[in-house]
């Protein structure tokens, strides 16, 4: 076993365990549960809301198959990367004062409740929680996997030990300490993630021998590794393009990172929030996939994509250091999961008990719910991730793009177009995950409809069923200030 | 009391800054992109080591974006409270 690589990890896990305890500390101090576990108590600053956001975006994707496929494609598949930057300021400015205005004014801790209130439907609200607990489940059984491979793969333990570690760590902090833990650890993660990318930028180049010989190199290979065209000269500008709806403008549409936009304490934390995420997001989504690009002539040959990251790594920097710079795909995926976690656990208790099933649970009820929800979501997720089963596998595929294609509009238009209603949003969400099925079975035999990802259509579509069952059924324009007024009333 | 919020107007103009800035930076992303480097590779100019369109697209396209949100943040960007004046702070 590889001690040196694996005592840095063990040190940052704990790190991570403190943070979990100390947040937990503080819930069994506040007055407001619900809010406080599901929602941090809508006081997150903007460091950590920009690195919550990073932490949470940034996924096994871009820190394992981002650069893995940088690595086979060259410099295309960084610029499609660099469509990611535009999440850094983008959500926070769209969703912005608006949201966290209207999130305030209907007590709102998930993003279904702002859904709930906004277009008072019971469908609206069961047909999201099921996308949410489907697909997101779904999406975060693959992160574990994903996460207990990376371990496997530094430490030489067996997959199922690998897991096993990885499981009990989230699970521990996720089970006591609730949003502000995951938050406060994402910060940590976050920032991990930058020092790591950047380190390991750097020993890649001085590797190398300068980014010009690294180039030359490149060069000499396939001249195709440069251009942005891609190793075959396959990747196309539509396809490419299409990436800014998938990992672009499209993540508004994402609940993980929505409800986010729902927890900073004021204006203030969310302009310092909208720099930072965009030097960040910029910053790590560069390095990480230059250095898959820049591998390449060093480590030549490599057959899996997701290891290319873990293996230069171990190439070019000392182990302890090595063990260091690995932590930040391993906080990457945990953050994500975590996030992931909580979010499921938010939509069983909050959205589906407390509305449907027992409206008057008592605080102490709710609380045995989400822990209990909690532990329970992640063991069987645990238990699928041993030996995933192919539903799984097919399902994540379906994750992040379905649910853009779903809650997009929903989300931006019941934010802004007054005349958006809940024969509109249903529209839309069926329209946006069923045409995101089909054509993506579409795609696979004939290959991508007009050139470009499988995101596309399906948000133009339900775009398009959003804004005509809007106004074709029950027409009437919303009053954003009606919850205001009934408020006052009562008082 | 049937007036707008005023602090949605502030929260709309926002919004609609944030899509400006975002198909500013998808035009300036794809113009060098595509621009530069649709070019045969030998008649490629390289800064700092990287092939130029990536480097205007990419390096020098992220530090505009950068510089952009920072100075439209501090300057367009209004501070307004999130809370109802008549709610009692949580």
């Amino acid at each position: 076993m590889n001690y040196s690589v694996l005592i840095p990890m063990l040190v940052f896990l704990i790190i991570i365990f403190f943070i979990g305890y100390w947040s937990s500390r503080k819930l069994a101090s506040s007055s407001n549960f619900i809010s406080d576990y599901f929602l941090g108590g809508r006081e997150l600053g903007g460091f950590v809301l920009a690195m919550t956001m990073v932490a949470t975006y940034g996924s096994a994707s871009s820190f394992l198959g981002g650069p893995g496929t940088a690595y086979t494609m060259g410099f295309g598949w960084v610029l499609l990367a660099m469509t990611q930057v535009v999440t850094g300021y983008f959500v926070l400015m769209i969703l912005g004062k608006k949201y966290a205005i209207m999130a305030r004014r209907y007590n709102a801790v998930t993003m279904i409740d702002f859904l709930k209130a906004r277009y008072n439907s019971t469908v609206v609200v069961l047909l999201s929680a099921l996308s949410i607990i489907i697909f997101l489940f779904s999406a975060m059984a693959a992160q574990w996997i994903g996460g207990a491979r990376l371990i496997e793969s530094l430490t030489g333990l067996s997959y199922q030990s690998a897991l096993f570690l990885f499981a009990v760590s989230v699970l521990v902090y996720v089970t006591i300490g609730g949003f502000r833990a995951v938050a406060l650890t994402d910060a940590v993660q976050g920032a991990v993630m930058l020092v790591g990318t950047l380190v390991l930028l750097i020993a890649v180049i001085i590797s190398g021998g300068g980014v010009s010989n690294i180039m030359q190199d490149l060069i000499n290979e396939n001249p195709n590794l440069v251009t942005p065209y891609g190793a075959e000269g396959n990747l196309s500008a539509a396809y490419v393009s299409s990436f800014w709806i998938l990992v672009g403008v499209g993540v508004v549409g994402l609940p993980q990172i929505a409800v986010r936009a729902m927890s900073y304490k004021n204006a203030r934390s969310m302009h310092r929030a909208l720099i930072i995420g965009t030097v960040v997001t910029g910053f790590i989504m560069l390095n990480m996939h230059l250095i898959g690009v820049f591998a390449r002539p060093i480590l030549p040959g490599i057959e899996v994509g997701d290891k290319v990251i873990p293996l230069i790594a171990l190439e070019t920097l000392p182990p302890w250091v090595a063990g260091i710079v690995l932590a930040a795909p391993m906080a990457a995926i945990m953050s994500t999961v975590d996030s992931l976690l909580l979010l499921v656990s938010s939509s069983i208790v909050k959205d589906v008990y407390l509305n449907y099933v027992k409206p008057d649970a008592s605080l102490k009820t709710i609380k045995r719910m989400s822990f209990g929800v909690t532990g329970v979501l992640g063991t069987i997720v645990f238990l699928l991730a041993l030996d995933p089963p192919d539903l799984l596998i097919f399902l994540n595929l379906f994750a992040f793009g379905g649910l853009e294609a779903a809650f997009i509009w929903p989300i931006v238009l019941g934010l802004y177009w007054k005349w958006g209603n809940k024969y509109g949003a249903v529209a839309s969400m069926a329209t946006g995950i069923i045409s995101y099925i089909a054509l993506h079975f579409y795609n696979i035999e004939n290959g991508n409809l007009f050139g470009v990802h499988t995101v596309t259509v399906p948000v133009l579509l339900s775009l398009v069923a959003f804004i005509a069952f809007s106004l074709l059924i029950n027409r009437q324009a919303y009053d954003y200030n009606a919850i205001l007024y009934r408020n006052e009333k009562q008082a | 009391m049937k007036e707008t919020d005023w602090r949605f107007r502030i929260a709309h103009r926002e919004a609609w800054i944030g899509l400006g800035l975002a198909l500013f930076n998808f035009v300036w992303w794809f113009a060098f992109a595509y621009g530069l480097g649709s070019r045969p590779v030998e008649e490629y100019t390289y800064i700092l080591g990287l092939p130029d369109w990536f480097f205007y697209s990419c390096i020098v396209g992220f530090l505009v974006m950068v510089v952009l949100v920072t100075v439209i943040v501090k300057f367009f960007f209004v501070d307004v409270p999130f809370d109802e004046e008549q709610e009692e702070h949580r």
